[in-house]
């Protein structure tokens, strides 16, 4: 059991979905990211998410802030100014060393999700496909999960209570489409599919760039062995995850659940009904 | 909903006698999530559209359910955008469907501080005859030296480059026939 | 190009991935730049002087592909001996008028060649050639060897030869390295194997010299023979949906459907002049087949009533005499000579120019009808504007009665948009309007049929033509398709619809309301509603809606193969001729007769089709060449040369001539301009300014500032300024500051960022800044209007105005509201000497502080 909450793990049979579909994820390649946000418009508009509010936040182009309740995808915008400040008309000088780096964020759909194994009400739930899902007829709101996430992406809506975040289209995969962010992207720096071919796919991409001298690529959240157990949402990144807003080290917060269980079994099991009774109350 | 189906609706039931003992999974899924399916699989039909904005000429696919446009989407068939779309294109579903968009005629009156209710028979009628009366007010026949002008300067017009090619063509059809000239798009600016 | 068509830019980022190297020159750093190998910062308005560096390296490196430039380019032609370049007038060319500021072009004509003493082209009537050919004879003296001092390549080499590396450093702010980056990268991968595409926005056009921008791009693309080849071409991206197809059928004043030209009054007093000034009898090319274009148009109009009797009812249409443009429109409402104004689908008080001379027209007119989605800013100035602030619109005095008619979208109408490719794609219906709204179909066919009904028993003359108009498109909604089925044109003695314009005849047999759209009903069939998937095709994707003229995709494709008929590499193999089956033939339509092999030479007396000769893949032109050289045609002068802009901070540091000696000037006092050097005061507007758009907005806002999704991702009107100009004026991030001009000042929020530069230009330190444009008054977002702060100067071919490089101060802050706002823009036209009887000079050369 103490392997279901930490390691390397194929998430959907371990949730029960005998013969599961293979596990699907994104590759978001922000080195092909134009920052148009046609992601974040194409999510609000399938997904009917409300707007974020109308702030000018001047953080470069971004202005809806981060991943929230309003926001499941998000594009980051970091302008990196070259460390020395002269003139760039100067005669004889060199290339600009100035970067703007785009990024679209996204829920991760760990392998190992903390937002799931702490849900009381069985609102987050473990798709077929792997994913990570709140269903919205089940959340009570109680926003367990929202200090449980390492990211920091799942958040309660505000006057509605309840927590929101990607669903990876739930609705659109589970008849073959493909998610509304991942076919709007002009420039494929979304791609959707099956995990293990777009690990494959980014290994090559990293590969590419950096037979190209871009040394900076560098893949964030692919490898099964960190402390989600790989993400179902990851990226190929041209900067520390910190430069993004990223975690460098993201750990499971409930890794250390089974020693817990061991000693309050009992209490656990009565969690388990209480969580059922929750889950009726909302049923009507 | 009998006895047995109540209990088996109960998630806790179903994971302890299920495949997913955590309850984390098939065993957590609701009726609805089970239920669900995108819209687009179940709309009535799908019209094949462009996209309204720039002039790339993105294809788009309209979902329409009901007699109401339930989505809109990139068309994967285009050799233009192989079924992409940028932010604006993305939010045609909200320019298309927006409860901010007018749906009746407003008149201001001359001096008139506030927009009223009009008819569109009576605006289209009342709008040809300020046509007619501009056109006698200021038609020029002949130039000064006697040449023919065949025009009024006294109208104008501006607009078409987002309208259809059918339109542009009624627009300058129209114009031309009544000898107003001063018609300009966007394509000036 | 990330910016305004990002679903355009995946095909750039396709040839990144492909290894192609993409070089991104801008004033400012963008999400273009961010995806670039290289990225170039440039000054605003000094593009010709680039691309003017980029020939001359071209040329005195003989990097021209030079089989190319003597078959299909003018390079050999030699020029007339009366011709003088500005190199030798300090900026002028030979032929300048100062008393009228224009340009008799008969000097800059080829060799031999008559001249035609022709009148002065007014810059109030440009375009004269724009729709059609411009005279020239087929025959004229050339040197193949290149040679002779006055054949074209010469001509142009000299031109060129000040524009070096150093110059365009000095002039650009572009350092010599990365200018050379550029130049290399360009010529090395153009020539037999390998082609380069050079791709604008429309922003280009909005200059002073906006046409010849687009020239020098032009000639560049002629040298390195990128023109009608796969890969290559001068690639405008249109930021409207079918702006290309409200060129070709124009509502436009200057021109009617397929380019032919708007009668003129003085030249075009007969159908006989007008259809001769479009075919140039004896001429070479297809627009000596003009004729035809013109009858089965007039036949589309009026029907059985256009007759060979009366010249096809060509007495019926008005005459333009001059500009009609809409900047002379809207000063012309400032002066109470307009009456009545439709807008569809328009939003000038945010849109065009000057919004304050715009805004002002609209509230001193009789009625004004706007149709739109939204409650736009141009629907709302009487009360909701600027000037009801400043107290120069009050409700209770403004005159202008207004119709609000909601329009139908997209979705709601069928009918076809032209993208920016000329691709013609058909629209289907998906759902009906809501309530009142209607679409412009709808809409002019029955303002049409309230016309003629009122006008029913008129016998006055000037009633004939809309009594003679045929109108008949259906019952309560017109049929777009029956509209689409006229455009394209019928065989009146069959009733069947044509499948090319060659089907098309003088002799009224034939109708067609626009003659390049002439196949879109080929076999009777909808080709713009084609939709096979462009997987199942050939990279071309013919069968992908319906591009005119006949389906081509790429215009010009006879020059893809060389003179004999091959491709010019396998590589780039496109159209080409089979000698087996003694036919052009290849991956697209080819744009050449079919069957005219390339060894086909016109006879001494031949004329228009039969004069153009196998190799003539210029099929257009008079000459059947690309024009390095433009010998006429043009209002400003033969060859692009580097004029500052109207408005600049700095001499033009290569002429005495400072900005276009021929640039559309409406010089009144409600339409000031900033002092430039040499005259005095330019340092009261120190900063240079450029406007463009946001991915996340549309134009003027009323198709992105009315939506939440849209709304919030860019919520407010910015300003962005590097660190050292905030330094500079004292600004800070995301504090206010307001931005001066002589015709307004507005205010934004400030945002520093290093992807805006200073520049040292010539040796002084030059600041830019930049502002979208989106913001007004109405939407889920409001702001000020960038476009309040510039005047109407105008390119004076084709009339667009100057918009996207003008002087400005910036200052920390807010602005001022109410009545203390125009009194402290007067103050700085104070300051800046622009008080009444002040007139901006327009010739400047020789002038002592040069």
């Amino acid at each position: 059991m103490a392997n279901s909450l930490y390691g390397p793990l194929d998430p959907a049979p371990d949730a029960g979905y005998v013969d599961a579909p293979p596990r699907m994820g994104f590759f978001t390649d922000t080195s092909v990211c134009i920052g148009c946000k046609a992601c974040e418009v194409a999510c609000k508009e399938w997904n009917a998410v409300p707007d974020d509010g109308f702030d000018l936040l001047g953080q470069s182009y971004d202005n809806t802030g981060g991943l929230s309740a309003n926001s499941w995808r998000h594009v980051a915008f970091i302008e990196q100014p070259r460390p020395d400040p002269v003139f760039l008309g100067m005669p004889g000088q060199d290339k600009p060393d100035f970067r703007w780096l785009m990024m679209s964020n996204v829920c991760k759909h760990c392998t190992h999700a903390g937002c799931l194994d702490v849900c009381p009400t069985g609102a987050l739930f473990r798709t077929e496909f792997g994913t990570v899902v709140v269903q919205e007829d089940v959340c009570n709101g109680c926003g367990y999960c929202v200090a449980a996430c390492p990211y920091g992406v799942i958040d309660r809506r505000e006057g509605d209570g309840r927590a929101w975040k990607c669903t990876m289209c739930y609705d659109r995969i589970g008849d073959g489409l493909t998610p509304a962010c991942a076919q709007a992207c002009p420039t494929e720096s979304i791609q959707y599919g099956e995990l293990d071919v777009l690990r494959e796919a980014a290994a090559e991409r990293v590969a590419k760039l950096h037979a190209e001298g871009v040394e900076s690529a560098r893949l964030y959240g692919h490898s099964e062995e960190d402390g989600v157990g790989g993400d179902g949402a990851f990226f190929l990144l041209l900067d520390e995850p910190e430069v993004y807003g990223l975690p460098p080290d993201p750990v499971v917060t409930t890794k250390d659940l089974p020693d817990m269980w061991k000693r309050a079994g009992l209490a656990a099991l009565t969690m388990a009904a209480s969580v059922a009774v929750a889950f009726l109350g909302r049923r009507r | 909903m009998g006895v047995r189906t109540w209990i088996e609706g109960w998630p806790v039931y179903r994971q302890l006698t299920g495949t997913d003992p955590l309850g984390r999974g098939a065993a957590a899924q609701s009726e609805r999530s089970k239920g669900l399916t995108a819209r687009t699989e179940t709309a009535d039909r799908v019209a094949k559209s462009v996209c309204p904005y720039c002039a790339v000429g993105c294809g788009q696919r309209i979902f329409v359910k009901d007699e109401k446009i339930v989505q809109i989407e990139g068309d994967p068939d285009s050799p233009v955008s192989r079924g992409r779309l940028c932010p604006k294109g993305s939010a045609s579903l909200s320019l298309v469907t927006s409860d901010r968009r007018q749906q009746h005629v407003l008149y201001r009156r001359p001096y008139g501080t506030e927009w009223e209710r009009l008819d569109l028979e009576t605006a289209m009628d009342m709008i040809a005859d300020r046509v007619l009366a501009a056109r006698d007010a200021t038609w020029q026949d002949r130039d000064d030296r006697q040449r023919p002008l065949n025009r009024t300067l006294g109208i104008s017009s501006l607009g078409g480059a987002t309208l259809d090619n059918e339109e542009n063509y009624l627009i300058k059809k129209l114009f031309t026939a009544i000898g107003a000239i001063q018609i300009e798009n966007q394509a000036r600016i | 190009m990330a910016e305004a068509h990002p679903v355009g830019f995946q095909w750039v980022v396709e040839a990144k991935n492909r290894g192609a190297k993409v070089i991104h020159v801008d004033p400012r750093f963008t999400r273009t730049s961010a995806l670039a190998h290289t990225y170039v910062p440039v000054r605003a308005g000094t593009d010709i002087a680039f691309l003017g560096g980029v020939i001359n390296y071209i040329l005195s490196n003989e990097k021209d592909f030079r089989e190319y430039v003597l078959a299909y380019t003018n390079a050999s032609t030699i020029v007339s001996e009366d011709f003088r370049d500005t190199e030798d007038l300090d900026g002028l060319f030979s032929g300048y008028d100062p008393e009228t500021n224009t340009y008799n072009s008969d000097s800059w004509t080829y060799d031999g060649v008559e001249q035609h003493h022709e009148p002065h082209p007014d810059t109030a009537e440009p375009m004269r050639h724009e729709s059609h050919g411009a005279p020239v004879p087929k025959d004229t003296p050339k040197d193949p060897t290149l040679q002779h001092p006055r054949c074209v390549y010469q001509v142009l080499k000299r031109h060129y030869a000040r524009y070096t590396p150093e110059v365009v450093e000095r002039l650009c702010g572009v350092p010599r390295q990365a200018f050379l980056e550029v130049c290399e990268a360009w010529t090395a991968n153009s020539g037999r194997e390998r082609t380069t595409a050079l791709v604008y926005s429309v922003g280009w056009t909005q200059h002073s010299v906006g046409v010849q921008y687009i020239r020098t791009g032009a000639i560049i693309q002629l040298l390195l023979g990128n023109m009608g080849r796969p890969g290559g071409g001068v690639l405008a991206l249109r930021g409207h949906a079918s702006i290309q197809g409200s060129t070709d059928i124009p509502t436009l004043f200057n021109l009617l459907p397929g380019y032919l030209p708007m009668p003129n009054h003085e030249k075009h007093e007969t159908f006989r002049q007008w259809v001769d000034a479009i075919r140039h009898p004896g001429q070479k090319g297809f627009w000596s087949n003009a004729e035809s274009y013109a009858v089965s148009l007039l036949k589309a109009y009026f029907g059985a009533a256009a007759t060979e009797e009366n010249d096809w009812g060509y007495d019926w249409l008005p005459r333009v005499t001059g500009d009609h443009g809409t900047y002379r429109q809207a000063l012309d409402m400032i002066d109470g000579k307009i009456k009545g104004y439709f807008l569809l689908g328009q939003n000038p008080a945010v849109g065009s120019a000057h919004g304050r001379a715009q805004r002002l027209g609209m509230a001193n007119l009789d009625w004004l009808v706007v149709r739109d989605l939204y409650l736009i800013e141009s629907a709302t100035f009487w009360k909701g504007g600027p000037e009801a602030a400043t107290g120069e619109i009050v409700p209770e005095q403004c005159r202008t009665e207004v119709f609000f008619m909601p329009a139908a979208a997209h979705a709601e109408k069928e009918g076809t948009f032209t993208q920016t490719q000329r691709m013609l794609q058909w629209r289907e219906k998906a759902v009906e309007p809501p309530g009142d709204a209607r679409s412009e179909l709808w809409f002019f066919y029955h303002l049409g049929k309230r016309i003629r009904e009122r006008l029913a028993d008129s016998t006055l003359p000037r009633d004939q033509g809309i009594k003679n108009l045929t109108w008949e498109y259906g019952g309560e909604e017109p049929d777009a398709e029956l509209v689409l089925k006229e455009i394209n044109g019928y065989d009146l003695t069959t009733g069947k619809l044509l499948s090319t314009f060659n089907e098309m005849r003088p002799d009224g047999t034939t109708s067609g309301g626009c003659w390049i759209y002439t196949g879109v009903f080929k076999d009777g069939v909808n080709q713009a509603a084609r939709r096979k998937p462009g997987r199942e095709q050939n990279f071309v994707a013919p069968e992908w809606g319906w591009a005119w003229p006949a389906n081509r995709r790429t215009l010009y494709n006879r020059a893809s193969a060389d003179p004999e008929g091959n491709p010019w590499s396998q590589r780039k193999a496109y159209v080409w001729w089979d000698a087996e089956k003694g036919e052009w033939t290849g991956e697209d339509v080819p744009d050449f007769e079919k069957t005219k092999p390339p060894s086909y030479r016109p006879g001494p007396d031949d004329t228009g089709v039969a004069a153009i000769a196998g190799d003539d893949a210029f099929i257009m032109q008079g000459d059947g060449k690309g024009w390095l050289f433009a010998p006429s045609g043009l209002i400003d002068g033969p060859m692009p040369t580097h004029y500052e802009p109207a408005e600049s901070t700095i001499r033009n540091p290569l002429y005495g001539q400072q900005a276009n000696p021929t640039r559309k000037v409406y010089d009144r006092e409600d339409n000031p301009t900033n002092p430039s050097p040499p005259e005095r005061h330019s340092e009261v507007f120190p900063y240079v300014f450029s406007t463009s758009r946001l991915t996340e907005h549309h134009t003027a806002g009323g198709m992105s500032r009315q939506l939440a999704y849209l709304s919030e991702l860019q919520p407010e009107m910015f300003v962005e300024v590097s660190p050292a100009l905030a330094a500079e004026r004292g600004l800070t991030h995301l504090g206010w500051a307001h931005i001066v001009t002589a015709r307004a000042a507005i205010e934004a929020r400030v945002l520093v960022t290093e992807r805006l530069r200073p520049l040292r230009i010539d040796g002084r330190t030059i600041h830019q800044l930049w502002l979208p444009y989106h913001w007004g008054s109405e939407g889920l977002v409001t702001g000020d209007s960038a476009n309040d702060l510039i005047g109407i100067t105008l390119d004076p071919n084709v009339l667009i105005q100057e918009s996207k490089v003008g002087t400005c101060d910036i200052q920390p802050g807010r602005r001022p509201i109410g009545k203390a706002l125009l009194a402290y823009v007067e103050e700085y036209r104070r300051r800046a000497g622009l008080i009444p009887g002040h007139h901006t000079p327009i010739v400047t050369t020789g002038d002592a502080d040069g």
